[in-house]
């Protein structure tokens, strides 16, 4: 017994253990207030894109945090995810009835193609380094983002058609896929929070079961002093497309699970301001700080709600709140404050 | 003949990217920090000409010089108030004050004016000219954005080579800590990258809005990506480069419009740059900073 609690609450395994408890927590919690008391409909509605948006979160930070690499174009993952899923979703409709097992196969085939873009993607993106990387990756997901509000994409009885730029789909009482740049319609809506709080789990399952192993710590190293990884023998653009790569699919996957939560989405909706809304959260909690990662961006995504009295000044506050953070988090006299509080509580501080 | 009349409205278009990315240029090579609030001084640019000329009547000339001296001060106070204080932070935290700062002018711009879209007026002039028979239409405003951009140039290059402050500037973007060192007050040097670059984004807001008669909030927003890929296109932190680079993505853009397709035409331009940075990664004027161990 003693042993269990050394191994779950060691230094070793304490942010992973803290991880899994706080998620588990929070699901049960939520899970019993919903039965027990009516919530609202406001609160129901953003159980889902908040799991979406903290495992976009924990995919961004793998490679801002963990690979230290600026990604701006997150959102173009997320959008291959969220399409493709509307599209395995809607062809297998009549095939498989049962919902779960739908959105299992279409989360998966979101992640694992949106995870083959990242592949493809990494191959360029990562022979370039800074400013110049996160650019790059600004341009891919705006192409991404532009291709797909291009598509048209259905499918009637006879034969699947798809046509690109110009809709010239000549369908016989069939359904629209993807048309254009009003996206996906009519989608079936089999998201659900359990399946949200299971994707959780299992992001934070691969995220750390990679940061502990051998490649994680390469990633680290790469990150930390890329010439002196190489000169150890850690071959870095491996290291760092793996990276990459998982990320991609870990934002596939939240994509997937977003797009299936509505019944319209329009390509839009994934463009540069998403990327960066996630980079924010991301920064607010803390590079390399998965918990910071999942406490921040719940707290950020349901902020903008929460501040909805306020009507017209709520993004204002909300960009305000955004500037004081920082200006305290980076402040002297803070960070002065902050080291002495940690030294004294926790002797050794963080290590995440 | 068609094909001028593209090109010439194209090197127009990038005339205004390049006045723009002269903006995000100097400040990333000075402060070293990408200044994603920019494209909202533009879009604040914008709406100070639209109502010096329409609500308070001020002339053509005064709209602009107004526009100007306005986005110029809030330039320099957003340095001061937002990024000053975090001159020793990480560039991510700088990075995401500027996004909020980018957040707080268009939420501020849509309090004060609306959501909705106003009709920028013709402030510049709307007369054109033909050439070789009718066969070419060139309007004056082509022609004196394009002569714009040329002066800023000129003026920019003579001042950053030629004066004490450009002298500074050029050692602060070479190394802070030695400039500092030389007796140049750094604080003071970023204050005047910031009040040029906005400036001139001011001046870039009344050519974009004469060319695309239309005032929004988030104006700003599409002209600052792109003139933010410009400046990287042509090698971020050089000013030739963004001369360069604005230029040749006007024109990309606008011939892609031309003869490929119109809804393809950003996926098209942002893919060209990724093949130049493929090729040339610090961008087409870049240099190379090599890592010593």
């Amino acid at each position: 017994m003693k042993n269990l609690i050394n191994d779950l609450f060691g230094k070793k395994n304490r942010a992973r253990t803290i991880s899994f408890l706080m998620v588990i927590f929070a699901y049960i919690l939520i899970e019993v207030l919903t039965k027990s008391i009516r919530m609202s409909r406001l609160f129901t509605s953003l159980l889902v894109p908040t799991c979406c948006y903290i495992i976009l979160g924990l995919s961004l930070n793998l490679v801002v945090g963990f690979s230290g690499e600026l990604s701006l174009g997150h959102a173009g993952f997320m959008a291959i995810g969220a399409f493709t899923a509307v599209c395995v979703s809607g062809l297998t409709s009549s095939v498989i009835t049962n919902e779960t097992l739908r959105l299992m196969l279409a989360v998966f085939v979101g992640g694992i193609l949106s995870g083959l873009f990242g592949l493809i993607i990494s191959v360029p993106v990562l022979k370039l380094s800074g400013d110049y990387l996160a650019i790059v990756t600004l341009a891919f997901g705006q192409i991404i983002k532009s291709l797909i509000t291009n598509i048209y994409l259905g499918f009637d009885a006879d034969s699947m058609q798809f046509s690109f730029v110009t809709n010239e789909l000549n369908l016989n009482n069939g359904k629209m896929l993807l048309s254009g740049p009003m996206g996906a319609t009519d989608t079936a809506k089999i998201s659900n929070f359990t399946s949200g709080f299971v994707l959780i789990l299992i992001t934070l399952f691969i995220i750390y079961s990679l940061i502990d192993s051998r490649y994680g710590r390469a990633i680290m190293a790469a990150r930390d002093n890329r010439i002196a990884a190489e000169s150890i023998g850690i071959n870095i653009s491996r290291t760092k497309t793996l990276a990459f790569a998982i990320s991609a699919v870990l934002a596939g996957l939240a994509g997937a699970l977003y797009a299936l939560n509505y019944s319209t989405l329009q390509p839009a909706k994934f463009d540069f301001n998403t990327s960066i809304l996630v980079l924010v959260y991301v920064v607010f909690g803390g590079l390399g700080n998965i918990n910071g990662t999942i406490v921040a961006t719940t707290v950020l995504y349901i902020l903008p709600e929460l501040l909805r009295f306020l009507k017209d000044y709520r993004m204002l506050i909300y960009a305000i709140v955004l500037i004081v953070v920082m200006e305290i988090t980076n402040s002297e006299k803070m960070k002065q404050f902050f080291d002495k509080g940690k030294n004294s509580i926790f002797k050794k501080g963080e290590d995440a | 003949m068609t094909f001028l009349t593209y090109l010439i409205s194209g090197l127009a278009l990038g005339s205004v990217y390049a006045i723009i990315a002269l903006g995000y240029t100097m400040v990333y090579g000075i402060a070293k920090m990408l200044n994603f609030a920019h494209g909202d001084i533009i879009m604040a640019g914008g709406y100070v000409a639209f109502f010096a000329f329409t609500k308070f009547g001020l002339g053509p000339f005064m709209s602009i010089l107004l526009s100007v001296i306005v986005s110029t001060i809030l330039g320099v106070v957003i340095e001061r108030l937002a990024y000053r204080p975090l001159r020793q932070a990480s560039s991510l935290s700088v990075l995401i004050t500027a996004i909020g700062v980018s957040y707080f002018l268009q939420n501020t711009a849509q309090l004060l004016f609306g959501a909705d879209t106003k009709i920028f007026p013709a402030l510049l002039t709307e007369k054109s000219f033909t050439l070789f028979d009718g066969q070419l239409t060139i309007s004056y405003l082509t022609i004196i954005t394009i002569v714009t951009c040329i002066i800023i140039m000129i003026g920019l290059t003579t001042f950053i080579n030629k004066t004490k402050i450009g002298k500074a500037m050029r050692a602060c973007a070479e190394d802070k800590g030695a400039a500092q060192l030389m007796g140049i007050n750094i604080d003071t040097t970023i204050s005047i990258t910031f009040a040029i670059g906005s400036g001139l984004a001011a001046i870039a807001a009344v050519l974009l809005c004469s060319t695309y008669p239309s005032l929004s909030p988030t104006l700003g927003s599409m002209p600052g990506i792109k003139a933010f890929t410009a400046a990287v296109f042509g090698g971020i932190g050089s000013i030739p480069g963004a001369l360069l680079g604005g230029l040749l993505l006007g024109i990309i853009e606008n011939l892609t419009k031309a003869y490929l397709s119109t809804q393809l035409s950003d996926a098209i331009v942002f893919a060209v740059l990724i093949v130049v940075l493929l090729i040339k990664p610090t961008g087409l004027l870049g240099k190379k900073e090599n890592v010593k161990v």
